[in-house]
């Protein structure tokens, strides 16, 4: 059966709105795009979609009560809340480096989350 | 009283404006430059934007906003630059006079040979957009929500209603939800969305969450805490259709109604500002009106691109040294005004002294217009053209042109947008 999709493309201003047609997973047609990197888009969009996750874990001994961290690369759409979910019952321990990893292999992803900024452990930066 | 220092230049705020320009100061060539910061870490704003996005420019590369602010802060600390935290500079004057206060020093003075304003901007708040109602908590401004949830750990509601499509508002759609809130939806009073697109589409798409264009909030509802809000569709003069009013319940209201730059301490030195951005109105160098005080970042007007905040630093640092390095040797030139043509809102720098130097303009549109062409004319003379396929008023617009390159003048620079031939 045929199916239709529509995104918008975000890969310059013009933001074209994009009609996708499939059948059975079959990519048939991509309309609305103004150039092929919307064409591009669309099909990403539709086979295999990503996103960068960022969030944050509970530290404690730290500056901060919070540590930011992200995915390394970006992983499947459809895990984001459940990565960000996993990620909110995680403690880390004071200090941690920029960089440092905080969660390998995020839900069998291959990719790991790491911590976006150095966090001191308290005490020193603080006046 | 111990002696007055005198740094060779004194940057006020730690941003990345302030971080870029104490950089770039000490790499054209000043020894002594200090930054001064009120908050206890180095990183302005940036530690609370935890989302990616930052970098493309000037690292080529996407990062969040504490890694873009952690590559800076540590050339900062490699470069030897001395750093004063929870200083909060309370006073400055027209002849370079600085009072700052922190627990360390007690109320110190300093008189450096330059200054770099480096303060950022501030949220309008709710008495700027005049909402009426009783003043309930759950009001709150969405950079205070992103700080709450991204630095304290603190929810500020379960059930949210934003009034506002600028960037920071919709990135917080996206937080709440991930952090279990459930946002009811975005209501913006322009027929077009304050933000960049790619934020529309990620934050609130990717989430489902409705942007009603075209509405207002009109009735703030709870006496101790916000229970609801009435929303409005608005005419074409932008006032509420009353026929149109619908109650939607909720425990927060998140304002993302606009930046202002935080100019307070540039009013007290008698920097001359420009009403159209908010900031100081500054040369090619980021020179202000008052002699060997400079300014860059969001001081000078609201920038969307972080990398572009930095350039402008790097700017107003080089700027800051060669003042210090060239003291007494050179007076300043006079200045080309320079004018904000068709459908442009603003242009930064406002005024070009030394027309031989390439000069970047960065302005922004007053409407969206599809099939534009940017240009920057010197005396009618186009120095500089580029085709856009769309401007839309949240993205900046970067134009570089050498005004010094025009076969007459300089008497007047112009930037203007104006709409593109059909092509064949
Ligand atoms: C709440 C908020 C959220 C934002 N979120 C985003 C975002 O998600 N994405 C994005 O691209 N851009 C965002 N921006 C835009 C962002 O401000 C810029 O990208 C960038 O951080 C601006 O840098 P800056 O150095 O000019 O200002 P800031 O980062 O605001 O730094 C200014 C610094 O000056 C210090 N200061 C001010 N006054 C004094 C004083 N009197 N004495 C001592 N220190 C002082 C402040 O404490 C602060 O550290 C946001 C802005 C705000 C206000
Ligand atoms: S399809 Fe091409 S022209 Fe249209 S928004 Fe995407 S990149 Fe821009």
């Amino acid at each position: 059966m045929k199916k239709t999709h529509s995104y918008t493309c975000i890969n310059c201003p013009l933001s074209c709105g994009l009609t996708l047609v499939e059948e059975d997973g079959e990519v048939l047609e991509v309309s609305g795009a103004d150039c092929r990197v919307g064409e591009k888009y669309a099909v990403e969009e539709f086979r295999n979609p990503r996103r960068t996750v960022s969030t944050t874990v509970r530290v404690q001994g730290g500056v901060l009560p919070l540590l930011p961290v992200v995915s390394a690369a970006p992983i499947p759409k459809a895990l984001v809340r459940d990565a960000v979910r996993m990620l909110s019952r995680l403690t880390v321990d004071a200090p941690v480096a920029d960089g440092q990893v905080i969660y390998p292999d995020i839900l069998g992803t291959g990719v790991d989350v790491v911590a976006s900024r150095r966090l001191d452990a308290a005490g020193r930066g603080d006046a | 009283m111990s002696a007055v220092r005198r740094p060779q230049c004194v940057v006020i705020g730690a941003g990345p404006a302030g971080l870029g320009a104490a950089l770039a100061a000490r790499e054209a060539g000043l020894s002594d430059v200090m930054l001064l910061e009120r908050d206890f870490e180095l990183g302005g704003i940036l530690p609370q934007c935890i989302h990616d996005g930052f970098g493309s420019i000037v690292f080529e590369q996407v990062l969040t906003g504490p890694q873009y602010a952690q590559r800076f802060i540590d050339r900062v600390e490699r470069a030897g630059i001395e750093v004063k935290l929870n200083t909060m500079v309370l006073e400055m004057r027209g002849d370079r006079r600085i009072t700052a206060v922190n627990p360390a020093d007690g109320v110190f003075e300093l008189e450096p040979s330059s200054i770099v304003l480096a303060m950022g901007c501030r949220e309008r708040t709710r008495h700027q957009v005049m909402i009426p109602g009783y003043r309930p908590a759950g009001v709150i401004c969405a950079g205070a929500a992103q700080r709450d949830i991204n630095i304290e750990g603190l929810m500020p509601g379960r059930r949210a209603v934003i009034l506002g499509s600028g960037d920071i508002g919709l990135i917080m759609a996206r937080r709440l939800t991930l952090e279990g809130a459930e946002v009811e939806g975005v209501y913006e009073i322009m027929d077009h969305p304050g933000g960049l697109t790619r934020n529309v589409v990620q934050c609130l798409h990717d989430y489902d969450i409705p942007l009603h264009l075209s509405h207002t909030v009109t009735f703030i509802h709870g006496r101790k805490r916000v229970e609801a809000v009435t929303v409005a569709r608005v005419g074409e003069d932008l006032k509420p259709l009353r026929d149109t009013e619908r109650r939607v319940p909720c425990d927060t209201l998140v304002l993302s109604v606009g930046l202002i730059p935080e100019n307070e301490l540039s009013k007290q030195a008698g920097v001359q500002l420009d009403p159209l951005t908010g900031g100081p109105v500054v040369d090619e160098t980021m020179h202000t009106s008052v002699e060997g005080i400079f300014a860059c970042g969001n001081v000078v007007c609201v920038f969307d691109l972080v990398d572009w905040v930095t350039q402008t630093a790097e700017t107003a640092g080089r700027g800051a040294a060669e003042y210090v390095l060239e003291a007494g040797r050179r007076k300043r030139g006079p200045a080309v005004r320079v004018t904000a043509g068709r459908n442009v809102k603003f242009v930064v720098p406002q005024l070009v002294r030394r027309p031989e130097r390439g000069v970047d303009f960065f302005f922004r549109v007053e409407h969206p217009e599809r099939a534009a062409r940017t240009r920057v004319l010197v005396d009618g003379e186009e120095l500089y053209s580029r085709k856009a396929k769309m401007v839309r008023p949240p993205e900046m617009i970067k134009a570089g042109a050498d005004p010094g390159k025009a076969a007459r003048g300089p008497e007047n620079v112009t930037v203007e947008v104006v709409a593109e031939e059909e092509e064949a």
